[in-house]
């Protein structure tokens, strides 16, 4: 049988490996992007306006006399400017991304249809609340739920981040402090050494003096030592639970008695709920404050894809000092308590003040309350396990040819260290850099600082089993060939990314901050 | 005089009444290429213990610690304005600041040359 192909070959010729050097410097898809100065032209614009005519020059003889020295981009030339740019990018919508204590996850279509319905996206913040009631009731039931996961009695919904909430938090103890009469004398604020570097600023920034818990050998907090830092100077602790080695802190009842038996608050940075939400009540195990990052936990975009969100829950002891705004509900309308007046007529004259402007991300509110609600109880519960069960697929997986830093079993995320590279010349760096040619994002590097070269992988509960055993194969092969010699390569790696190994170093002492227009090519000769 | 260093890994040379301090080259080795260092001023106090300037590399940012007790009399303001030099000479050239000690005696305590690298080998 013949089949007309026109005379056109449709096997690839032995020429496809050549080298090819293109004229413009692209490689196919693979665009040399300029930047938008040179794409543009300085002295026009993008859009032709007519010279207005006859009106009056009312700026007092303040009118431009120069160009400004922007870029003239056509809206094709933007738009194609930018896609360009976000092609070069890597989001989690292209592969798995498994930094360690970010908790990339999958962020579902679902979410997003919910968070675009005009009811809510379109909402002016300003808008009365006689024409937010919708939107108040989300807010609302979604404080409801963060209040029922946690198993606490309050939830301050403004914090804009995990560190805000944070901030929420610590500000609550030092009200607290106050109010008591304690906050001259309460100055010390203990932290364990693996703690996310958010903790210690926090604490720093609400006016506590940082001092570190040493940990016990096993990753986690050593509760003798602690005890012997507490005194009725300590204002709190700041524990991360699961722990930023991907472990559940046993002891952590026992610390928190401990620490309220000496006067203190318990602060939890809930940046890993997402490996205990459904399975374990922070509130049960002694918390005063945790924020929740809805962009771990709830799969709301990370701060690339938009803004994060941390609605902080507080204990008995700090709801009297959560922030304003918040929502109310008096005779079934939704309202909002936003000043200090309306605060003390609702019992709530306490309240360490107004946190933001407005009332919190919505657009994040929109798309956590989603994700709850479509998964529901047991489907938050199995999403929390298959978070574990992937990490300690991932750490089984690797133990024969990586080291992880302490013994299984992990909770969400398994934390190696460098050891397995001893000797071989290649350090955590250059592993990462390996694995971008393999075409995945590295792990989180050189955090937490508790073991040497740490390499942090957090999987998440969105990869496949066939998606981690490629990502286990790829690693595996990647220590393999670390320790058979083949160190040159790591330290050239990548070696298909666009730039290459880029030199941190150079980037750091000679930034190239401003763009200056080419000097003038002299006439050719 | 020889040189002492403490735990942080800071060295002190002392010479008539004024020590030198800088970081020791594990410290430098560790940190790998600083791109930054923020020193104190003259004049400034500080107690054993205290963050008395500031080191960045590529890698981290740390806090260097006051190894002794007393003012800042000099400060090297060439490594300021050129990072590389403290992985370049950190034991050398690329001290950090001059202090006079308000408590000589802070000296005993610090550990020599071998009980240093010992402690540097085993972190």
């Amino acid at each position: 049988m013949s089949m007309n192909n026109q005379g056109r070959p449709t096997k690839a010729s032995d020429a496809m490996d050549a080298n090819v050097k293109t004229f413009t410097g692209n490689k196919a898809l693979m665009i040399e992007e300029a930047l938008s100065f040179e794409v543009g032209d300085l002295s026009g614009s993008g859009v032709d306006l007519q010279e207005p005519s006859g009106e009056y020059d009312r700026l007092g003889g303040l009118k431009r006399n120069n160009m400004i020295g922007l870029p003239g981009l056509s809206e094709p030339e933007a738009m194609r400017h930018f896609v360009r740019l976000s092609q070069k990018n890597y989001a989690i919508d292209m592969g798995p991304f498994p930094l360690g204590s970010c908790t990339m996850k999958h962020n579902p279509r679902l979410n997003e249809k919910v968070a675009r319905l005009p009811g809510f996206a379109d909402l002016h913040p300003l808008a009365p609340e006689s024409a937010a009631q919708g939107a108040l009731e989300l807010i609302d039931t979604l404080a409801f739920w963060l209040k029922e996961l946690t198993g606490m009695p309050a939830v301050a919904m403004s914090p804009k981040a995990g560190a805000h909430g944070e901030l929420c938090g610590m500000m609550a103890i030092k009200a607290a402090l106050e109010a008591r009469g304690e906050a001259g004398k309460r100055v010390r604020v203990l932290a364990p050494e693996s703690a996310h570097g958010t903790n210690p600023a926090t604490a720093v920034l609400c006016g506590f003096k940082v001092e570190s818990i040493p940990g016990d050998g096993t990753g986690r907090v050593d509760l003798e030592a602690l005890k012997e830092k507490l005194g009725d100077d300590v204002a709190g602790i700041m524990v991360t639970n699961p722990n930023t080695c991907g472990l559940f802190e046993r002891d952590i009842r026992a610390i928190a008695d401990a620490v309220h038996e000496a006067g203190g608050y318990f602060y939890c940075d809930g940046a890993n709920f997402n490996a205990i939400a459904g399975k374990v009540k922070p509130g049960d195990l002694g918390v005063d404050a945790m924020h929740i990052n809805l962009h771990k936990t709830f799969s709301t975009p990370h701060g690339g894809g938009g803004p994060g969100a941390g609605p902080t829950v507080l204990s008995e002891a700090l709801a009297p000092f959560a922030p304003l705004p918040y929502v109310s509900l008096e005779d079934g309308k939704y309202g909002l308590v936003e000043t200090l007046h309306h605060a003390e007529a609702e019992d709530s004259g306490e309240t360490l003040g107004r946190l933001t402007a407005f009332h919190g991300q919505m657009g994040m509110f929109t798309r956590a309350l989603s994700y709850m609600m479509s998964h529901g109880k047991d489907g938050l519960k199995q999403a929390s396990e298959d978070a574990v069960l992937n990490a300690n697929y991932v750490l089984a997986r690797l133990k024969s040819e990586m080291t992880p830093s302490f013994d299984g079993p992990c909770m969400h995320e398994a934390l190696f260290d460098d050891r397995f590279l001893k000797d071989t010349g290649v350090e955590t760096i250059d592993f990462a850099k390996a694995m971008i040619d393999e075409g995945y994002h590295p792990m989180t590097m050189y955090f937490p600082l508790v073991v040497h070269g740490a390499m942090l992988v957090e999987p998440t509960e969105s990869e496949s089993k066939r998606e981690l055993d490629l990502f286990c194969d790829a690693l595996l092969s990647l220590a393999k060939r670390a320790k058979a010699g083949e160190t040159e390569s790591f330290k050239a790696a990548p070696v298909y990314a666009p730039r290459r190994r880029l030199d941190e170093t150079a980037a750091a002492r000679h930034p190239v901050l401003r763009w200056s227009p080419p000097q003038k090519a002299e006439a050719a000769e | 005089m020889s040189v002492k260093y403490s735990e942080d890994h800071e060295w002190v040379k002392a010479e008539g009444d004024v020590c030198t301090i800088g970081v020791s080259a594990h410290a430098a080795e560790q940190l790998g290429d600083v791109v930054f260092v923020e020193l104190p001023e003259v004049g400034k106090t500080f107690a054993k213990g205290d963050e008395m300037a500031v080191v960045e590399s590529v890698k981290a940012a740390s806090d260097v610690y006051a190894p002794i007790s007393g003012d800042v009399v000099e400060v090297n303001s060439a490594i300021v304005d050129e990072p590389a030099k403290v992985n370049e000479d950190p034991q050398g050239a690329a001290w950090f600041v001059k202090i006079k000690p308000s408590n000589a005696s802070e000296l005993d305590a610090l550990m020599d040359e071998t009980a240093y690298k010992e402690f540097a080998g085993q972190s």
